[in-house]
């Protein structure tokens, strides 16, 4: 059944409880997102130290399941991260969301990426896959310092 | 009244969704389309088209009655006064955009103020808002109680000295609280306020006499009256539209051009420039030979019926909570449920057949109000049974089973 595929546990516990719900004490970077359909919304704070290593990284907001596992387990993923490495974190998620069928990156374990791959059940949902790439193309707008809001209705 | 056969006539109910009968809980945001309706388009396409108050030939001249009979058809169905009192718009949105652009323009002034309720569709806040922007009026929200209602007392406080139009729903598409229209709209009369209706959930479910209401405007929406979409029709009583200026300019709608200067046609033409919806305004005839078949009456009882079957089942179930008490309340059940978002109900429910809505239903006012992002809806129309929220039910312990995993 798709629905189990969709809601997999992985995407249960972090949907209900999920990691990095909070703000990020002196962060330096924040960008807000918002899914003017469904109401969901998100707010990333991301903390880069001098050596463009994200130190820290958090987010508030609210939304469906499927919203909240994506912000919870990228902001697990992205800690000690460097800047370069979340571009190519961010293209590599977002490819495999909308066609490709697995992640290539190899700055991440075999372990994190069944995890990402978790949140691949949304392809058999069109309407769903916003909730799923709302967090992550708003880290890409607070690392670009972008100030204007991400809204999801202006990707494809 | 017999729902299978009345169920008969809507083919969509052929198919089948994720394998599942389509249980439709969907009616508040479009309603299906009976047979007759679709043939209607079709024949008039392939069999009858012409363009409408143009020219003299045959079919011309046939489409041309055949448009204005269902403005005859639906001037009796809401007992207006007057054919002319009905204006055929692209929907209830382009209704009430009609109202407060042409009443704006000649009626307000810098400092005016509009009322609405905090139920209000963004249908009937984003047009007014325009006026904020390029009168400066003022636009105030008469408040909900604990229930999620309006009632004539809320409404009579946010009146002052300068409101100059009140603009409510009749049904709410969300708490599906019923609103004592007659009753505001004298309180409105007594105070010199003329009184805009939003009628798209008024319409379908219930009995309708602009005679008796007394409203000066009444806005529907064609799509949810089992018609096609791309119409509306907004009532308006005759004073105002020969006092109010013209809406869009184009055909039609004119008397005289000359360079000089241009002089405009009457009602109802006057409001329709350009070429109409003609087939949907053809076809939603049928919509309303449809309704008239069955009895409004008998509709409003049945859906009536269904509303409370569906909120018993919905309170014992003790994971979900409606949204909004109303005491007079239409065919609207809106809930959320302990833990699992909105749209996570909505596609699993859709697994199941089910289909909801889920989101804040363009009442953001009344989301924040709340102190809800979203809620899940399910509405209901001619068509649906005791069956559709029992298995609505039993799909919504589904979800629960999917999330307590
Ligand atoms: C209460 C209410 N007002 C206005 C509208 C807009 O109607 P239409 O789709 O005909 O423009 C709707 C429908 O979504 C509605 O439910």
């Amino acid at each position: 059944m798709n629905l189990k595929e969709l809601y997999q546990e992985i995407i249960l516990d972090h949907g209900k409880n999920p990691r990095n719900l909070k703000k990020t004490e002196n962060f330096n970077k924040d960008a807000k997102g918002h899914n003017p359909l469904c109401g969901d919304k998100v707010h990333v704070f991301l903390k880069i130290d001098e050596n463009k290593n994200i130190s820290d990284i958090s987010f508030e907001g609210s939304g469906c399941a499927i919203s909240m596992a994506s912000a919870s387990i990228m902001t697990d993923l992205m800690k000690e991260k460097k800047e370069n490495e979340v571009k190519e974190l961010v293209d590599d998620f977002l490819k495999m969301i909308k066609d490709s069928p697995e992640m290539k990156s190899k700055i991440i374990s075999d372990d994190e990426k069944t995890k990402l791959m978790s949140l691949s059940g949304v392809k058999q949902y069109p309407m769903r896959v916003k909730c799923a790439t709302l967090a992550w193309h708003t880290l890409t707008s607070a690392m670009n310092n972008s100030q204007e809001e991400i809204n999801t209705e202006k990707f494809d | 009244m017999n729902i299978d056969n009345i169920k008969k006539q809507f083919p969509i109910f052929n198919n089948k969704v994720h394998n599942n009968d389509l249980v439709y809980l969907d009616s508040a945001n479009s309603s299906q389309k009976p047979q007759v309706v679709a043939d209607r388009i079709y024949d008039f396409y392939t069999k009858e088209f012409s363009n409408v108050g143009r020219s003299v030939h045959y079919l011309a001249v046939a489409a041309t009655n055949l448009y204005e009979n269902t403005r005859s058809m639906m001037q009796k169905y809401i007992n207006a006064k007057d054919p002319n009192e009905i204006v055929f718009t692209k929907g209830a949105t382009e209704a009430i955009n009609l109202v407060a652009n042409t009443f704006g323009q000649k009626f307000l002034e810098e400092g005016d103020e509009i009322l609405l309720t905090e139920l209000e569709h963004h249908s009937n806040y984003v047009p007014w808002h325009y006026l904020r922007k390029l009168k400066g009026i003022k636009i105030n929200f008469a408040e909900i109680n604990n229930d999620g209602e309006i009632t004539i007392e809320s409404i009579e406080k946010s009146i002052t000295p300068k409101t100059k139009m009140i603009a409510i729903t009749h049904l709410s598409n969300v708490t599906g609280a019923i609103l004592p229209i007659k009753e505001i709209t004298s309180l409105a009369h007594s105070k010199n306020i003329p009184i805009l209706i939003d009628g798209c959930q008024g319409a379908p479910h219930l009995k309708l006499d602009m005679q008796d209401i007394d409203c000066d405007f009444y806005a529907i929406s064609c799509h949810k009256m089992y018609g096609p979409t791309g119409l509306g029709v907004l009532y308006a009583k005759k004073k105002w539209l020969e006092a109010l200026p013209p809406y869009q300019g184009g055909g039609g709608m004119i008397r005289e051009v000359k360079k000089e200067g241009i002089s405009f046609g009457d009602l109802p033409n006057k409001y329709e420039a350009g070429t109409m919806a003609t087939a949907q305004v053809i076809a939603f005839g049928e919509s309303i030979k449809f309704l008239n078949q069955i009895g409004i009456e008998n509709i409003e009882k049945h859906e009536s019926e269904l509303t409370k079957y569906g909120e018993e089942v919905l309170r014992k179930n003790n994971s979900v909570k409606l949204v909004g008490n109303p005491k007079n309340k239409g065919s609207v059940l809106s809930f959320t449920l302990d833990g699992i978002h909105a749209h996570d109900i909505a596609t699993i429910l859709d697994e199941d057949g089910v289909a909801i809505r889920a989101g804040h239903h363009c009442c953001q006012i009344l989301h924040d109000k709340l102190g809800l992002t979203a809620t899940a809806r399910a509405s209901l129309g001619v068509y649906n049974t005791k069956e559709d929220l029992d298995k609505l039910n039993e799909s919504i312990n589904n979800c629960k089973k999917i999330f307590d995993r």
